[in-house]
């Protein structure tokens, strides 16, 4: 057959011939300032392990002689036009190659501070790093800024080349001078790299095969360092976390399961474990685990999505966090303190909000104060009212509701959260300590400035002929509690009943519609009180002074939300329930909806 | 709690199937009909145990492969699926393509599947859905544009799509700007965007070819059968219309087969998309497509 092949960069390949089965897959991130030779280790580790694809080191080196360029290892890797263009990494372009011990995917993380995002995103993926020092420029900004981030990131395995020793005359000195000054940075930030190694990529020296060039060179070359990283233990002795990512309850196919979903990201549980959901402090019993096309197993680990059922039903959502009763379990606050690396091109800022995302949570938070920065270049504590664009910071955050989560120390997955600013991922960082919380004005602790009737509830109840409640109908994404809620008012209705149907946008949305139409104007005062649940609450509350049936429909109410509505509903009842994932679709599921919801408002004597 | 490989991989792509149906209201799945893409379907009755809750679009640019049609109905129907068609029928009228001998094959492709694609997203153009009880496709209601785009791209398949992130933003051209992506670390992907944008979101992003194979084959997925030779020594490896896509010389005949072949055989240094005619015809044919908004 004729063997066309695209122009544009490699396909994943094998080495022709390999067979091994059943083998093991390592993610390593190369990193390093810029133009100390990244690329060209990456190359030339490919070419030389029989990682290219046919005629592909031909098919470059022609084009090299072609334009009149000489040729470089970092082409092979220039997969895109316009960085052949601008001759630098500006993402990450992940590669694939074996050894003979297993598979590795290459992240070829770009060294060039404008692209520190890029940088980031590469190594956060990766179980080990490889950092690339020139040997004859040394240590440069990116090297140390580099080697932050990697112990930020929860890198442990780390193995630092010098590379172009040729340029040093391959001298044991000049590798021993950057060694010895590199070292003693990385413990000043709590790291040791597991190797150290003197390279020249382009010369291929120490990289696959030991150097002649450099015989007083006892360690291992670099394909010997990478086969020499572990694999990362499984988590499986640490407490059991699993952040909600969502409460599902398919009502199509006759499927009446009410499903806990989410990844497992550290510990193991199995059925019959008692669980607290946080921050909401709520109880329940593991029924069953489920999946579909899949095993019954009554017991699950670390890393695998999966769902659970309840032995109580208890409502719970998306950004709780399950952990086991037995357990230690995680901590709650609004108030840590954190270390953060910034991305944004405008500084994290005191006086702005932002929106904090650890797990699957998402709460709105601010820079209450800076403890102290942490340089690149120098280790100093300078001092600066905001965290300005790559700089990394030791600082004190506050939440505008509770949040669960891990302290670094005592599990990453949980520790670890990202800062978003209007629409972009701007910040990341690692959770050290829950701080004392100070005290807040509670939404529904702000006065009222209307005076309401204060006759008797029980005569107004005769006089309807019902008594007042609330009734949220609730519905993740895909759902439309609008359409079941206006239902169940129109049903009310024709019986004879007092309804109010009362609608709110998306809780989580119309926060983020807020900060993206108006800059920052009107999530300022959704510190406070104005959140959306506080605004139903208040209207709600007054309907059902009004003796009146309230039908309310709400997308994105988590558990805190709902407490904030009870609060401001008391002494009225409220009744909660969940929208039909395909309400749209068919109104038979709505009709049952309302089924259940009138036995539901009968049995506590409403109507 | 060991995993294998495919293990890691498949929940992996149930988590972020997860997140992507948990921040965006109208999500929808690009179905192709290849491989990947059904792998991707498959992947989301795992992620919600059974049911696909996410509308399935089609580009049908008219020169699919009858086999691709009649295979797509059939698996919508029997897995109870929302399936939603759109189709630049202007351009066929005014027989703008490259089969009736009037534009390149680049040409083509913008105008039936990046044009197409994008204004069935946008909701501009009229799109089709099946209805399950009569098994006919009817103008669908819905015209709102979707803002979360689930895509079975492989960052393995070339170069571009090698630095795709999971959640990839789109603006309001559906240009995709390389050089300046989100970040993305520690499973949290950018799930706000301004009015007007919206996200790509590729939960196969770290498969290969292979993994997708051995994934068929462990879970016994169903596959239309064009990728198997039926006796004439050629298959197809990768999926597109007739008039650009050459099958193989292969004589795998399922997908044990081709698991073997894919391990050992002839293809190991031969891109997978080598039978694709589109992408050879500037220095970077799919590049080009792709900043544009191909899929």
């Amino acid at each position: 057959m004729e063997s066309t092949r695209i122009p544009t960069p490699f396909a994943p390949t094998g080495i022709p011939g390999s067979k091994v089965e059943g083998r093991i897959r390592m993610n390593i991130v190369i990193v390093g300032h810029v133009d100390h030779g990244k690329s060209t280790v990456v190359g030339r580790l490919l070419a030389d392990t029989g990682s290219l694809p046919d005629g592909k080191l031909e098919s470059v080196r022609a084009f090299c002689e072609r334009n009149s360029r000489p040729f470089e290892y970092a082409f092979l890797l220039d997969a895109l036009k316009d960085e052949q263009a601008q001759g630098i990494t500006i993402d990450t372009a992940r590669t694939f190659f074996k050894s003979a011990k297993r598979d590795y995917i290459i992240i070829d993380a770009p060294g060039h501070i404008e692209f520190l995002k890029n940088m980031v995103t590469g190594a956060a993926r990766a179980e080990a790093a490889v950092l690339v020092i020139d040997a004859k420029e040394g240590i440069r900004e990116n090297s140390k800024r580099h080697g932050y981030l990697l112990a930020m990131l929860g890198i442990k395995q780390i193995t630092v080349v010098v590379n172009k020793m040729d340029l040093v005359n391959y001298s044991k000195e000049a590798f021993e001078d950057i060694r010895d000054e590199y070292i003693a940075f990385l413990a000043r930030i709590g790291a040791t790299p597991r190797f150290f190694i003197p390279i020249s990529a382009f010369n291929g020296e120490n990289l696959i095969t030991p150097s002649d060039k450099m015989p007083w060179f006892k360690g291992h070359h670099l394909l010997g360092a990478m086969d020499a990283f572990e694999k990362e233990p499984p988590k499986a002795n640490q407490p059991f976390r699993m952040p909600i990512q969502d409460v599902y309850k398919f009502t199509s196919l006759n499927d009446d399961r009410r499903i806990v979903s989410g990844r497992v990201e550290s510990g193991s549980a199995k059925v019959g474990d008692p669980v607290v959901f946080l921050p909401s402090g709520k109880k329940s019993r593991i029924a069953s685990i489920e999946g579909f096309h899949a095993l019954p197993r009554t017991e699950v680990g670390a890393g695998v999505s999966i769902g659970f059922t309840l032995a109580e039903q208890i409502y719970v959502g998306r950004g709780e966090v399950m952990v086991k009763a037995s357990e230690v379990q995680a901590e709650v606050s609004r108030r840590l303190r954190i270390n953060l690396f910034w991305m944004g091109k405008k500084p994290f800022n005191p006086g702005k909000t932002y929106y904090l995302k650890l797990g699957t949570a998402k709460v709105p938070c601010r820079l209450e104060k800076i403890n102290y920065l942490i340089d690149a270049s120098e280790s100093g504590g300078q001092t600066k009212s905001a965290v300005e664009r790559h700089d990394v910071a030791d600082c004190v955050i506050e939440l505008s509701k509770p949040l669960a989560f891990d302290p670094i120390a005592r599990l990453e997955s949980t520790g670890r959260f990202v800062i978003v600013d209007q629409y972009e991922i701007a910040g990341g960082g690692i959770v050290r300590e829950a701080l004392p919380e100070e005290v807040h004005v509670a939404a529904s602790g702000k006065p009222s400035l209307l005076s309401r009737s204060t006759l008797g509830g029980e005569a107004r109840a005769r006089l309807l002929n019902q008594k007042p409640a609330l009734v949220i109908i609730s519905g993740g994404p895909g759902r439309n509690p609008n359409l079941a809620a206006k239902a169940l008012e129109t049903k009310l209705i024709g019986l004879g009943k007092h309804a109010f149907y009362l609608g709110l946008e998306d809780a989580q949305e119309s926060e983020s519609l807020q900060t993206s139409e108006s800059g920052n104007a009107k999530i300022e005062s959704g510190w406070e009180a104005e959140v959306p649940a506080a605004i139903l609450g208040q209207a709600a509350s007054l309907l059902l002074d009004a003796g009146l049936v309230v039908v309310a429909a709400a997308k994105g109410l988590d558990s805190e939300d709902i407490k904030t509505l009870e609060n401001l509903v008391k002494p009225h009842a409220l009744l909660q329930l969940e929208a039909p994932a395909d309400a749209e679709e068919a109104t038979g599921t709505t009709a049952g909806l309302v089924e259940e919801a009138l036995g539901k408002l009968r049995g506590m004597g409403s109507i | 709690m060991e995993h294998d490989h495919l293990e890691q991989l498949e929940n992996q792509s149930v988590y972020i199937l997860r997140e992507a149906y948990a921040n965006f209201k109208n999500l929808a799945m690009l179905w192709s009909i290849g491989k990947d893409s059904t792998v991707l379907l498959w992947l989301a009755r795992k992620a919600f145990f059974g049911h696909v809750p996410i509308t399935l679009v089609h580009i049908d640019t008219n020169y699919k492969i009858p086999e691709m049609i009649r295979y797509r109905d059939q698996l919508a129907m029997d897995w109870h699926l929302t399936m939603v068609y759109g189709q630049n029928k202007g351009a066929l009228e005014r027989k703008e393509t490259f089969p009736d001998g009037n534009i390149t094959r680049l040409q083509c492709c913008k105008n039936l599947k990046t044009d197409a694609l994008k204004n069935t997203l946008s909701g501009e153009w009229p799109r089709y859905r099946l209805n399950l009880q009569t098994g006919k496709y009817e103008l669908d209601k819905n015209k709102d544009p979707y803002t979360g785009v689930i895509v079975g791209a492989r960052a393995d398949e070339e170069g571009s799509r090698s630095k795709e992130r999971y959640f990839s933003p789109r603006d309001k051209n559906n240009e995709w700007d390389v050089g300046d992506q989100p970040p993305e670390l520690w499973n949290q992907f950018k799930t706000d965007f301004a009015p007007g944008t919206h996200l790509r979101i590729h939960p196969l992003l770290d498969w290969t070819e292979l993994n997708i194979w051995e994934y068929i084959e462990r879970e016994n997925i169903p596959i239309t059968d064009l990728y198997f030779d039926k006796g004439t020594g050629k298959r197809y490896r990768s999926l597109g219309c007739y008039p650009c896509t050459t099958p193989v010389e292969s004589t795998s005949k399922n997908v044990a087969e081709i698991v073997a072949e894919l391990k050992t055989g002839k293809f190991v240094n031969i891109a997978e998309r080598s039978g694709r005619a589109q992408d050879k015809e500037d220095g970077g044919g799919l590049e080009t497509l792709r900043r544009d908004g191909y899929m």
